[in-house]
C-alpha cells in the first residue's frame, strides 16, 4: 500500500500518495495551478516557472515550482500570495514579447488578464525577433517521451535556444504522426507547416535556422 | 613499476626516492602553467635546456618544468633550488646566464623582484610581498611539482594521506574528520562538503559516485585550472579519499575542454596512478577498489553547476534539471553522487594528514582554511593568490595586490563571477568568508576577483555580465533566459543615454522574480552584478540616465572626445591615425575634431603623447566649439 500523507495548500488539508508532486495533489483536490510547460504524460520539466508556489517548511517559506516538488509530510503550500502573483506576473510579461507575432492568444492571455501583466511592457527591449514558440519543450519531449521519434530538439543557448526539427529523424517520423501540432500551446507548429505532407528535411534548413 | 600493494612498500618506494635525490642538488624550475606558457615560459625551458647541454652541466643541475607558481604578472617566472632564488619575466636569451650563474652559485641582479616602492631586490620568493602574505596550503606544492613525475609528488608525502586512510580509519572516522574540520565546498555555494558525503553515503541505491567539477568557467577565474595542471595528484587522491568514506567505487573528473594542460597532466597523472596502484582494483592492497573516467566538457558555462554536469556526463545536453531531491539522492543516472570542486577534493589530503583542528585553527568561525583567489583586472600584482579566510578585501588588494596601478583610484571588486556581485569601497575592510560576502549581497563563488579602478563604468560592467549570462545561461527556464534578455536590453539602453528613471525599478522587480523562480542558481544568482551595482553605485545608473552622463567615461554614446587646443602641439599623431578622417588641423595648426565624422573609437586618446595629453573626454558636459586655423602654441621645454 502507498503511503498517505497530510499537508496543507491554501488552508485546506489535504492527502496524497508518496512520490506525488505539489501540483498533482492539488490538481486532485481541486485546485488550481496554472501551467505552461506542464503535461500529465510528460516527466516534469520545470521550465516556465509558472507553477511556483510558495512552501513552507520548519518556519522557511521557499519558492518552489509546483510540478517537480514531491509532497512531504506536514508541508503547508500557498498557491498564490503577493509574492507568487508579482513572479507570475513578471513571468506573462516577459514571455510575451515572443509571442506577439501573432498576439498573445490563448493561455497565456488567460493568465495575463488574471495576473493583470502588461504584455506590451517589455516590447521595447525585446529586440529580437518574435519567434511564436515560449520554449516550454512540450513538442521536444512529447516527441520523445510519447512517440520514442526523437524528432525534435533543441539548439542554441540561453537567448538564442530554438526548437528544430532533426532533419533524419523528422522526414522518417513526422509525415505520418503530427501529435506534436496538438501539443503546442501556440499553435505555432501548425500554423507554420503547411498541415498536408510535412515538408522535406534538408541539413542545410537546419543548420541555417531556417527550421 | 610494478603496482604497490601495502602500505609498507609505499613507505619503502618513499624512501628510495629521497635516498636517490640530493636535497643540495641545484635545479631550475620554470613555472609552465598555462598563464606561464602564454608569457614564453616554453622557450625559457628550452633555452635553459639548451644551455645546459651547451655549458655540459646536464648531469650537474636539474631542470624541471612546474605548476603555476601564482604571480601570473611576472611570468615567466624561474626558480632555482635550493636557495629558492626568485626570478622574474625571464627571457630565453636569459637562459645562458642563469645556467652559469647557478654553476657559479651566483645570483642575477637584474632578474630578481624589485620592490616597486622601495625599489630593494628581492631573492627569496617567501619574501617578496606579494607572498609573504599569503597562506599557501593547497597551491604551495605547486611549486616542488613536475605534474607529470608521480615521484616528486610522492617526495613531498603525496598518497600518505590515502594511505592512512586505507590503513587506520573506517570510512566513518574520515567522514567524521571532513565533517570536523567544517570544509565547506569552494566552487561556490559553500556547502559543507562532509554533510554533502554523508549524504551520500547514507541515501539508498547503488552504486555511488563521486565527482570532480573542473568546468571552471568564471570570467578572469583560474585556480582549478592551475591546480589540476600544477598538482593534479592533489586532486586524485582527495577524490579516492572522499569515495573511501562514502563507499564509491566508481568517480568522474568533468575538466573544461578549453583547458588542455589540464587534460593532459590529469590524464598523465592518473595513468601514473593506476600504475602505482593508488587507482583501480585493491588499492595499496587494501582491498578497497575505485575507478575514474574523465569527461570533457564541451565548452558549457552552465555545465558546471552540478545537475547540468551529472546530465552532461550522462551524454546529454548539459543542462540543468530541478534538484528538490539533492544529487547526493540522485544524481548521475539517478544514483547519489558526491559532485566536490577541484580545490575542495585538493584539501582533503590536507586534513587527513594534519587533522581537522589544524584546519579548523585556520579562518573564521564560519568558513575554516584558506581559499585561492585569483586576482584580476586593475591590481598590480595579478595572479593567484591563497589566504587564509577572514582577510580582508584591502589586505588581498593592496598588501598582496600592491594597490591599483598608475595611482589610480579604486572603485570597486567583483567577487564570485557572474553569479557575485561588485563591491565598493567601504566594504573593503570586510573580512571575507562564505557569510561575509553573501551579507553584503556578493557571494564568495569560486574565488574570482576582479578588481576595477575609476576607469571602470559600473552600469557598463553590469551590462558585461548580464552579457556572459545571455550567452551561457541554458535557456531552459523563462526567468533566467527572457529575465537576462529584458536586463540586458535596459542596461544597454541605459549605457547609450536611452535609460528611463522608471526603468530602475523595473530592473529589480526582475531581479527579485529571476532569484526567486529560475530554475538554477545561474538564474538564481544572474542578477547580482545588478543589484549590487544599484544598490553600491546607484548615482552612477543615475548620471546616465538624467544627466546622460557617464562619470567614467566609458560608454560611447555619452562621450565626446575633444582636443585641448591650449595643450596641442599640432604633431599630427592623431590626425595620421584616425580611421574615419574626422580630425582636422595640420602641420603646426591645432588638431579638432569633426565630431559628425568621429566613430568614438579612442585612437586619438591613446596616441596622443603623454607628455602634451592633449585629448581628452567628455561626458555630460558641453563641448567647446573647434577654431579651425587655429595656429600652435608652442609649449616651452
Amino acid at each position: 500500500m502507498e503511503k498517505l500523507i497530510s499537508l496543507e495548500i491554501d488552508g485546506k488539508e489535504v492527502k496524497a500518495r508518496e512520490g506525488m508532486t505539489v501540483l498533482e495533489a492539488a490538481k486532485e483536490a481541486g485546485i488550481e495551478i496554472p501551467t505552461l510547460c506542464y503535461h500529465e504524460k510528460l516527466e516534469p520539466y520545470g521550465a516556465c516557472r509558472i507553477c511556483s508556489v510558495e512552501v513552507e517548511r520548519g518556519g522557511r517559506t521557499q519558492v518552489v515550482a509546483s510540478c517537480g516538488y514531491p509532497v512531504e509530510e506536514g508541508m503547508k503550500i500557498k498557491t498564490r500570495s503577493e509574492r507568487i502573483d508579482q513572479i507570475r506576473k513578471t513571468i506573462i510579461e516577459l514571455i510575451a514579447p515572443s509571442l506577439s507575432d501573432g498576439g498573445v492568444v490563448g493561455k497565456v492571455r488567460e493568465l495575463a488578464d488574471e495576473y493583470g501583466a502588461d504584455t506590451s511592457v517589455f516590447m521595447s527591449t525585446f529586440k529580437a525577433t518574435p519567434t511564436r514558440c515560449i520554449l516550454c519543450g512540450q513538442c521536444v519531449r512529447y516527441c520523445s517521451e510519447v512517440v520514442a521519434a526523437n524528432a525534435i530538439g533543441f539548439v542554441g543557448r540561453g537567448v538564442e535556444r530554438r526548437v528544430v526539427f532533426l532533419p533524419e529523424r523528422a522526414s522518417r517520423f513526422c509525415p505520418t504522426c503530427r501529435e506534436c501540432y496538438e501539443v503546442c500551446p501556440t499553435g505555432k507548429i501548425a500554423a507554420e507547416t503547411d498541415g498536408s505532407i510535412f515538408p522535406e528535411f534538408s541539413i542545410d534548413d537546419f543548420l541555417s535556422g531556417k527550421m | 613499476m610494478p603496482r604497490i600493494n601495502s602500505f609498507a612498500e609505499l613507505e619503502k618506494l618513499r624512501e628510495e626516492i629521497k635516498t636517490k635525490r640530493d636535497p643540495n642538488k641545484p635545479c631550475i624550475s620554470v613555472s609552465s602553467g598555462t598563464c606561464g606558457r602564454a608569457s614564453g615560459s616554453e622557450s625559457v625551458y628550452e633555452g635553459l635546456q639548451s644551455q645546459l647541454e651547451a655549458q655540459a652541466l646536464k648531469g650537474e643541475i636539474d631542470l624541471k618544468r612546474t605548476g603555476c607558481l601564482g604571480f601570473c604578472e611576472r611570468a615567466p617566472l624561474v626558480m632555482i633550488y635550493p636557495e629558492e632564488t626568485y626570478y622574474t619575466k625571464v627571457k630565453p636569451e636569459d637562459a645562458a646566464e642563469i645556467v652559469q650563474s647557478v654553476k657559479e652559485k651566483k645570483i642575477i641582479e637584474r632578474l630578481l623582484y624589485s620592490d616597486p616602492v622601495t625599489g630593494e631586490k628581492i631573492v627569496r620568493e617567501s619574501d617578496i610581498p606579494f607572498y609573504k602574505n599569503q597562506q599557501r596550503i593547497v597551491s604551495g606544492p605547486n611549486r616542488w611539482i613536475d605534474p607529470k613525475n608521480i615521484g616528486d609528488y610522492l617526495y613531498i608525502g603525496g598518497y600518505s594521506a590515502l594511505s592512512k586512510v586505507l590503513s587506520q580509519m573506517t570510512p566513518d572516522q574520515v567522514l567524521g574528520e571532513i565533517k570536523k574540520a567544517d570544509l565547506r565546498g569552494r566552487g561556490g555555494g559553500g556547502f559543507p562538503a562532509g554533510r554533502k558525503w554523508e549524504e551520500t553515503k547514507n541515501a539508498l541505491g547503488e552504486p555511488k559516485y563521486v565527482i570532480v567539477n573542473c568546468d571552471e568557467g568564471d570570467p578572469g577565474a583560474y585556480m582549478d585550472r592551475s591546480l589540476m595542471e600544477g598538482n593534479p595528484h592533489s586532486v586524485i587522491e582527495g577524490l579516492v579519499i572522499g569515495a573511501y568514506a562514502i563507499g564509491s567505487h566508481e568517480g568522474f573528473v568533468y575538466v573544461r575542454q578549453e583547458y588542455p594542460l589540464a587534460v593532459e597532466n590529469l590524464n598523465v597523472a592518473l595513468e601514473q596512478a593506476e600504475e602505482y596502484g593508488f587507482l583501480g582494483e585493491n588499492i595499496l592492497g587494501s582491498g578497497f577498489n575505485f575507478h575514474v573516467k574523465v569527461h570533457r566538457g564541451a565548452g558549457s558555462f552552465v555545465s558546471g553547476e552540478s545537475s547540468a554536469l551529472m546530465t552532461a556526463i550522462e551524454g546529454k545536453a548539459g543542462e540543468p534539471r530541478m534538484k528538490y531531491v539533492h544529487m547526493s539522492q540522485r544524481g548521475y543516472k539517478e544514483k547519489p553522487s558526491c559532485l566536490n570542486n577541484v580545490e575542495t577534493w585538493a584539501a582533503v589530503p590536507f586534513i587527513i594528514n594534519k587533522g581537522s583542528d589544524w584546519f579548523n585553527s585556520i579562518g573564521t568561525e564560519g568558513s575554516k582554511g584558506t581559499k585561492i583567489f585569483s586576482l584580476v583586472g586593475k591590481v598590480n600584482n595579478t595572479g593567484l593568490v591563497e589566504v587564509p579566510m577572514g582577510m580582508t578585501l584591502r589586505q588581498i588588494i593592496y598588501d598582496i595586490g600592491g594597490g591599483i596601478p598608475k595611482g589610480r583610484k579604486f572603485k570597486g571588486v567583483q567577487t564570485g563571477g557572474p553569479s557575485g556581485g561588485i563591491i565598493s569601497e567601504r566594504y573593503l575592510d570586510t573580512p571575507i568568508d562564505f557569510d561575509e560576502l553573501t551579507k553584503i549581497g556578493s557571494m564568495m563563488g569560486s574565488g574570482g576577483m576582479i578588481v576595477m579602478d575609476e576607469d571602470t563604468c559600473m552600469v557598463d560592467m553590469a551590462r558585461y555580465f548580464i552579457n556572459f549570462c545571455c550567452e551561457e545561461s541554458c535557456g531552459k527556464c523563462i526567468p533566467c533566459r527572457e529575465g537576462l534578455r529584458v536586463l540586458s536590453g535596459i542596461l544597454t539602453d541605459i549605457c547609450e543615454g536611452e535609460g528611463k528613471e522608471e526603468e530602475l525599478q523595473t530592473l529589480e522587480r526582475i531581479a527579485e522574480v529571476m532569484k526567486d523562480a529560475s530554475l538554477c542558481a545561474l538564474g538564481a544568482t544572474a542578477a547580482n552584478p545588478v543589484l549590487t551595482t544599484l544598490r553600491y553605485f546607484r548615482d552612477e545608473y543615475e548620471a546616465h540616465i538624467k544627466d546622460k552622463r557617464c562619470p567614467a567615461k566609458v560608454c560611447k554614446n555619452l562621450i565626446t572626445y575633444y582636443i585641448d587646443p591650449e595643450k596641442c602641439q599640432a604633431c599630427m599623431i592623431c590626425l595620421r591615425n584616425c580611421p574615419t578622417g574626422a580630425i582636422q588641423g595640420g602641420k603646426n595648426l591645432v588638431h579638432w575634431i569633426e565630431q559628425e565624422k568621429c566613430i568614438k573609437c579612442g585612437i586619438c586618446y591613446q596616441v596622443c603623447p603623454e607628455r602634451f595629453d592633449a585629448v581628452e573626454k567628455l561626458s555630460g558636459e558641453p563641448v567647446p566649439a573647434p577654431v579651425p586655423g587655429r595656429e600652435v602654441v608652442r609649449k616651452k621645454e
